[in-house]
């Protein structure tokens, strides 16, 4: 025993999913996912034919320009080492965008601070994008946090929902009878309560962490791309291949993934590529209630910077970057992400339909 | 014949086979009562015109009628011997592409668009057993028996790419690929051209006598029948009403639905008058007459056809006639020119 070390406080451990290694490794396996899912899908005929469809559309190509900038931001935001000393993570973005913090308001590019009875100069005089808010943090700064929070909502969101969704949706298609009764009652039952209600009552029992919300709002979103994933399965569960690999003598669990599922990858995608945009829209809302991603917790959220700009617009004179920032960031992810859905719907459906 | 001297079991045996479908508008009794064998070797096609039953006894046999509206009611469907109504779904797994391989009627859409021809190819070998290597080099032997120009390469297609006809082939190879007893073929050129009808009707005798599978030919076209069939069920309204070695059934056809099909095809010593027709439609499967269900129709009926349903082999003979003028039993047949039973 050295009697030196018991001495010393003791330096905490972070837990593992806390630890620099494992946070690093996500986004990399995340986008790992991506690129092999897109490399896997171009030597399909069907995708391959998307994939050309969407290049030859300009307006597509811009909108996945914006998502992949936001993409680029939430990845810088996500790669970073905690500091020995202050036993404070930095990520890439932290250590290029941060900014000194301010004693308060000050308006974009300004040398002085705002709504102060005296304007002060500030320690950095010209370089807040967007100016800072209240408590003197760069807006900019804050607004570029949020799109990593935005993907992880959408995507782990996703994650959770869309398994839940396609795994009921095809056994309610597939076998019908009491099975499909049971399913359909559920996904009828929690539809018919409304969902924020839900949401408030789900966030206020899991905590307001960002996973936590990722779960409550999976378990209230997967209703209907499960109707969907129901109807089309009930479709193709007629078709006359389904009938043909019947009698070859594969197995229902073999129809069901390998000749079923492959049908409904085009339509799952884009529907959740559209979902996409609907869930970084809702943790906005549920931020803007006040239910949303703790503000305290250090977390990037547009919904909270909305939040605490609602009192910043009464002011004299007013506070409008704060508001301007988050919103314009919000705006344009989401409409990218619909324009880019809707493209992708476009790219594909013909071939759907054939 | 030839099989009752060997004295062997038929392959297949169907016995009093009931396939019915639960509706809002009552039971719909789509086949009632089917009955008829299927020897080692032998074609065997069922022909009747639409929504008589044909394709449904087809599915019956591999128990693949559409759930959850449709049940096999009962019967016996003996497979060398054994009754796969005893099955399992489990077991029936087995028999299926294995025992008993089925073509459908649209190639069209019975290859998965998704995958390539070589995946399915290899799937149906895969899934009995057999090792990819293997499943790969019998999937190219397969597309070069079935008339494919170029076996390697068609592997790699996808279903799209290929025209109905080869589509067709290569259901046909998929079907084959286990190298069944039975084959069982829903319409298997309806959905083609004339000449590709030819060549797949001409693949199909080829390699039934390479390999001496029997073969359950479903369809409506009496040309067909003539050309490859040994025995004809003909059916309507869910029963078989005639059932008759083929050369006999166009010798001398003797259900009057038989004689009125005769009647409509299109003949040389006919040319320029119009094609005769059935008059009428099938009564509904869910109230079926009491009586004869042809009977409406029929150009000879009389006064028991109505009452009393006809027995499916009133004479006892070797070529079964589902109808009382053939039934010794029956009082006041009219004669009208159809043979009086031996």
């Amino acid at each position: 025993m050295d009697p030196q070390a018991s001495n010393q406080p003791a330096v905490t451990q972070p837990p593992f999913w806390e630890s620099d290694l494992f946070l690093n490794a996500i986004p990399i396996v995340a986008v790992g996912l991506l690129v092999y899912a897109f490399v896997t899908a171009r030597k399909q005929p069907l995708w391959a034919e998307a994939f050309r469809r969407i290049r030859r559309n300009p307006l597509a190509l811009v909108a996945l320009g914006v998502i992949l900038l936001y993409a680029g931001i939430a990845l810088l935001d996500s790669f970073g080492s905690t500091d020995a000393k202050t036993q404070t993570r930095k990520t890439i973005l932290d250590n290029i965008f941060e900014r000194e913090q301010e004693r308060t308001y000050s308006a974009p590019f300004a040398s002085v601070t705002t709504g102060e009875p005296k304007p002060q100069k500030l320690k950095a005089p010209g370089s807040h994008l967007m100016g800072t808010d209240g408590v003197g943090n760069d807006v900019f700064y804050r607004t570029l946090k949020g799109a990593r929070t935005a993907f992880i909502i959408g995507g782990l969101t996703s994650l959770i929902a869309t398994p839940l969704a396609l795994i009921l949706g095809m056994v309610a298609g597939f076998y019908g009878k009491w099975r499909d009764d049971l399913i359909q009652y559920v996904y009828t039952v929690l539809a018919s309560i409304p969902s924020i209600l839900l949401l408030i009552a789900l966030v206020l029992v899991l905590g307001r962490g960002v996973v936590q919300i990722c779960i409550a709002l999976g378990v209230t979103r997967w209703v209907g791309l499960c109707r969907l994933t129901r109807g089309e399965t009930l479709k193709h569960r007629d078709r006359e291949y389904v009938r043909a690999a019947k009698a070859l003598g594969a197995s229902d669990f073999r129809i069901l993934t390998r000749h079923i599922l492959p049908n409904l990858l085009p339509i799952v995608i884009i529907s959740v590529t559209l979902g996409f945009s609907g869930l970084v829209l809702s943790e906005a809302i549920l931020s803007y209630l006040g239910i949303g991603i703790d503000p305290g917790g250090g977390i990037g959220s547009w919904g909270n910077m909305i939040n605490a700009a609602r009192s910043e617009l009464a002011r004299d004179p007013v506070i409008w970057w704060n508001l301007t920032s988050a919103s314009v960031a919000l705006f344009i992810l989401v409409l990218a992400f619909n324009i880019f859905g809707d493209a992708l719907r476009d790219a594909i459906d013909p071939r759907l339909r054939s | 014949m030839r099989n009752i001297l060997q004295n062997e079991t038929p392959l297949l045996q169907v016995e009093n086979l009931r396939t019915y479908f639960s509706s809002a508008r009552g039971t719909v009794k789509a086949v009632d009562g089917v009955s008829f064998t299927v020897n080692r070797g032998e074609t065997r096609a069922i022909v009747g015109e639409s929504g008589c039953g044909k394709s449904m006894t087809a599915l019956s046999i591999l128990q693949l009628v559409p759930e959850p509206a449709g049940y096999i009611d009962g019967g016996r469907i003996l497979f060398e011997g054994e009754d796969l109504l005893d099955r399992t779904w489990e077991q029936m797994r087995d028999v299926r592409g294995k025992d008993i391989g089925m073509i459908f009627q649209e190639p069209m859409t019975s290859l998965n668009p998704t995958f390539t021809i070589g995946w399915q190819l290899r799937e149906a070998m895969t899934i009995h057993g057999k090792g990819v290597e293997e499943a790969n080099e019998r999937a190219i032997e397969l597309l070069g028996r079935v008339g494919m120009p170029d076996p390697v390469q068609h592997l790699k297609q996808y279903p799209h790419e290929l025209s109905g006809g080869m589509r067709q082939r290569v259901m046909i190879a998929m079907a084959l690929a286990n190298r069944p007893k039975l084959l069982i073929a829903d319409e298997p050129t309806t959905a083609l051209d004339v000449t590709v009808q030819a060549q797949i009707l001409a693949l199909i005798r080829e390699l039934q006598l390479e390999t001496g599978m029997a073969v359950l030919l479903i369809t409506h076209d009496l040309g067909i029948v003539a050309e490859i069939s040994d025995h004809v069920t003909v059916m309507y309204a869910g029963q078989a009403v005639e059932d008759s070695p083929t050369r006999d059934l166009f010798r001398e056809p003797r259900h009057p639905y038989t004689r009125g099909l005769f009647a409509s095809l299109p003949a040389r010593n006919r040319r320029g008058q119009d094609l005769a027709t059935l008059e009428g439609t099938v009564p509904d499967a869910a109230n079926w007459p009491r009586g004869c269900r042809f009977e409406e129709r029929c150009a000879y009926n009389f006064g028991a056809c109505s009452e009393i349903a006809p027995k499916e082999n009133p004479t006892g003979s070797d070529r079964p006639v589902r109808c009382h003028l053939w039934d010794p039993e029956i009082p006041n047949r009219p004669s009208v020119g159809l043979p009086v039973a031996k």
